[in-house]
């Protein structure tokens, strides 16, 4: 029997090879996080359960799951907010492969990434001074608008392109490399063009928000996405892809 | 690039759709309010290198928008690739068009 003070909570425990929900009664708490109800299972129900958490404040983007069915950071997330009837089912990630109960392998996500080229490449040593960049400029708001992302995959995990074109990129890295896209100091735009605008790149996106909708950062990576489109697809037109990129 | 290339041949073939669909409805309407019959209709086609061009150009740029689109389908649902998916994606598009110009070739041919 449960009663108010009391969440039904299903979580999923598995594996790679298969798994199943198994049920726990979790003690209801002024502003519980659902982050802090896997915490008490695995503390007072089970030690074996396996999930993932680092920061507890939003910062780390380790920590999310599917919960109730859509991706969310479990720590930021409130118990109250989400339950149904008091009762939450706990799932890992979708589109990601499973380690083990709450936690997933999050390689593929992370050499996306690294795919889309991901990272800055820049042409000044720490001798040189900083570039000065006003935070007005076009480019530079641009850059700001996406560059908020804690790797979280929850975007990733709410995106349907990823779940039927394995080699799709998906929102996370593309937003990323609009943010460097942005970036004037940035030294490798043309070939981080032509990575993002290659088969499994933006071209994909069909441009329905569910990213948007799901990031806790309410980043908007199918802006971003749009916004590799139009330079691609400009650069092409102008016979000078993947040079041109502003 | 090939994905940028289909990206952009989808889209300029919708551009080049929605004004020609506007103008089928437009002169479509128009034909009907004389009362003209399908003769009379015929009548005018025959032979017309103007009506002859615009709905050949029509079924150009369908075949070249449903075959990108009914691909990206056939890759996203039934996860084809590589040589089928390609092979599928001709025999769409070259159907398309076949029976497309045959259409035109009825309306404007003597
Ligand atoms: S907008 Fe694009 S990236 Fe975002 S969920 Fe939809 S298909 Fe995926
Ligand atoms: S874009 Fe948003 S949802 Fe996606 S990984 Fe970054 S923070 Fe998470
Ligand atoms: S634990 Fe770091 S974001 Fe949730």
């Amino acid at each position: 029997m449960h009663d108010s003070t009391s969440i039904q909570v299903r979580v999923w425990r598995g594996d790679a090879a298969g798994g199943d929900f198994a049920d726990y009664e979790v003690p209801q708490q002024p502003s519980q996080t659902v982050l802090d109800v896997v915490t008490w299972i695995q503390r007072h129900a089970d030690a074996t359960l396996s999930y993932r958490f680092a920061c507890r404040v939003g910062m780390c983007g380790s920590c999310a799951m599917m919960v109730n069915g859509v991706p969310r950071w479990t720590c930021r997330t409130h118990v109250n907010k989400v339950a149904q009837d008091n009762r939450l089912t706990l799932e890992p990630l979708r589109n990601l492969p499973v380690i083990k109960d709450l936690a997933c392998d999050m390689t593929v996500f992370f050499d996306k990434w690294k795919a889309a080229e991901g990272h800055f490449s820049g042409s000044l040593t720490r001798d040189r001074p900083v570039a000065a960049i006003s935070p007005r400029d076009r480019l530079r708001r641009a850059a700001n608008a996406a560059i908020e992302c804690i790797n979280c995959a929850i975007c990733y995990a709410a995106c349907d392109v990823v779940s039927w074109q394995a080699d799709y990129l998906g929102p996370a890295a593309l937003n990323r490399a609009w943010s460097l896209q942005n970036d004037i100091r940035d030294t490798n735009r043309a070939a981080r063009l032509q990575a993002v605008s290659a088969n499994g790149g933006c071209m994909h996106c069909h441009s329905q928000q569910g990213c948007a909708s799901y990031c806790p950062n309410e980043l908007n990576p199918t802006a971003s996405i749009a916004g590799l489109k139009r330079q691609a697809a400009g650069s092409f037109l102008k016979k000078k892809y993947p040079e041109h990129y502003a | 690039m090939l994905e940028l290339r289909l990206y952009l041949a989808q889209r300029i073939s919708a551009a080049i759709m929605a004004p020609l669909v506007l103008l089928h409805l437009g002169v479509m309407i128009y034909a009907i309010q004389g009362g003209l019959s399908a003769e009379e209709i015929l009548a005018r086609t025959r032979g017309s290198l103007l009506w002859g061009g615009v709905y050949g150009l029509f079924v150009l740029a369908v075949a070249l928008h449903a075959a990108i689109g009914l691909r990206n389908i056939m890759s996203e649902w039934w996860s084809l690739r590589g040589p089928l998916l390609n092979a599928f994606s001709w025999i769409i598009g070259f159907g398309l068009l076949i029976m497309g110009w045959r259409a035109v070739a009825a309306v404007v041919g003597a």
